[in-house]
């Protein structure tokens, strides 16, 4: 009898694309080429990733600059269980990473497998993803940069 | 700005806070609270010149679901009505807005959700920006375990002050009739605990809840002919701190200092005040940015460490205070709610007797 039931799916989303716009686009494009792009501030201090407007004053900003690869672990947490979505197998920690040449911290994983592997100021490096489509995802995660860890 | 008219609590109401309000939908949930809200003050939705709610799509999986939920105030015939996808704290400011402005004398206001269905911390990461934070899906526990280490690495913080604020919280709960989570083993106790996502321990994160509360306000003679002691909105002022996590110093939150002095918090004596942490390690930062004394008495209700129905958390916090004004506990008192992650947006109202 159940076999004569309709079925249908139904996919709660909420369906829509965006466009990236002239900064966070490049930012996008440089990570494709294998570069960080940030963006210099009202005040000179770079900001990445990059923003269009001035998180404190709210100028509209345009100067790009490229920072480094590697940076510093401003803070970190630790991520034990795996979550549908998440970047990379756990456990992991999920970090503010501070890129060479940058004031402000990016979010991202750092593939280490405990808690001892960590510290903030720890040295990390970008893991680069294998095909790289011009996405957040194209740092696959960081890695700890040697000797400081 | 200076408000143009008197607008006052007249009425609060909360459903029983729990882990998950099974059997019923998020209308049935709250449908109660909202008549209690009504009958408390001999009130109809007749009375009501504005109803506006607080809730979340995320949530319910579904979109415009709020519309459903207007089968818990009767909208027939038509009522004035409006919602925010926020806590329900926002949905009070915008119904303060409508009373100021002349649009009305009274409005009801209710904030609710069913967390129970999904997972809420992951839920919560669509809240973030979509382009450098929402790809990593980064749950809201680790990303306050972020703001955590932060403040334990500046030393604006200790793992023991933290536990501490658990177990105050918890044990003061045992008066609320309403909320989650009753009562709490010792702080040092409380340390032994493995951590659940380092350096956040199970007691440092509030609970996943199902719950929702309701609240009538109105203005001068309406608000009178309601209660005997009305608490009076004094003051009221939202702000934000950029949503770039990484440009923010994570161990404070500035738009709660600038809430704080717009609502007039420092004006006089502050003796109750309730603040929406849902980690242990907020409640340290709110109460420094409002800059309130160790005098001050801190979440008398449990916080939010013991009752956390997302989206009624914060305006939850403004009925706790009316509650006391309006017994005659209290003569002044503030509350704060947030909205977003890491202290992100914050609301901070002060309410006074008379």
């Amino acid at each position: 009898m159940t076999d004569d039931l309709l079925h249908a799916p139904l996919t709660i989303e909420f369906g829509f694309n965006r466009t990236t716009g002239p900064v966070v686009g490049a930012f996008y494009t440089g990570l494709r080429e294998g570069k960080v792009l940030g963006i210099k501030g009202a005040d000179g201090r770079v900001v990445c990733p990059p923003v269009e407007y001035d998180p404190t004053t709210g100028a509209p900003l345009t100067e790009m600059v490229e920072v480094g690869t590697e940076g510093t672990v401003t803070t970190w947490s630790w991520v034990p269980t795996d979550r549908e979505g998440q970047v990379l197998p756990a456990p992991y920690a999920l970090a503010l990473v501070q890129l060479d040449g940058a004031d402000t911290a990016m979010l991202h994983v750092v593939d280490v497998s405990s808690t001892d592997q960590i510290s903030t100021g720890d040295r990390v490096k970008i893991r680069w993803a294998d095909e790289r489509q011009g996405l957040l995802t194209d740092i696959a995660c960081f890695e700890p940069a040697g000797g400081a860890a | 700005m200076a408000p143009q008219r008197n607008v006052a609590v007249v009425s609060v109401a909360q459903t029983p806070h729990r882990r998950a309000a099974a059997g019923l939908s998020e209308t049935e949930m709250i449908e109660p609270a909202i008549r209690q809200a009504l009958d408390q003050v001999g009130a109809t939705i007749d009375d009501i010149g504005f109803v506006c709610s607080g809730s979340s799509d995320y949530l319910a999986g579904q979109a415009f679901s709020f519309v459903m939920t207007l089968d818990a105030v009767g909208a027939w015939p038509p009522i004035s009505e409006s919602h925010v996808e926020m806590d329900g704290a926002w949905a009070l400011y915008e119904a303060w807005l409508k009373i100021q402005s002349g649009h009305c004398d009274t409005a009801l206001v209710f904030g609710y959700s069913k967390a129970s269905p999904g997972d809420l911390p992951r839920v919560l990461t669509r809240q973030l920006d979509p382009y450098y934070y929402g790809p990593l899906w980064p749950d809201s526990v680790a990303l306050a375990g972020l703001q955590a280490r932060a403040m334990l690495d500046a030393g604006a913080i200790t793992e023991a002050e933290m536990a501490q604020i658990a177990e105050r919280n918890r044990n003061a709960a045992k008066d609320n009739p309403n909320a989650q989570l009753q009562g709490s083993p010792s702080a040092d106790e409380l340390l032994t605990a493995p951590y659940v996502a380092d350096p956040l321990r199970r007691h440092d994160c509030a609970p996943i809840t199902d719950g929702g509360v309701a609240m009538i306000i109105a203005a001068d003679d309406a608000a009178r002919k309601f209660s005997s002691r009305p608490a009076w909105i004094r003051g009221i002022d939202h702000r934000v701190d950029s949503h770039n996590l990484g440009a923010r110093d994570l161990t404070r939150a500035p738009s709660i200092a600038i809430a704080a002095q717009h609502a007039g918090v420092a004006d006089g004596k502050v003796d109750v005040a309730e603040l929406h942490a849902p980690f242990t390690h907020q409640e340290k930062i709110v109460r420094t940015e409002l800059g309130l004394g160790d005098d001050v008495l801190v979440n008398p209700s449990g916080g939010t460490l013991s009752a956390n129905p997302v989206m009624g958390a914060g305006l939850i916090r403004i009925a706790e205070v009316a509650n006391r004004i309006s017994a005659g506990e209290a003569d002044r008192g503030v509350a704060h709610a947030t909205s977003g992650q890491l202290l992100q947006q914050n609301l901070v109202c002060v309410l006074e007797g008379e």
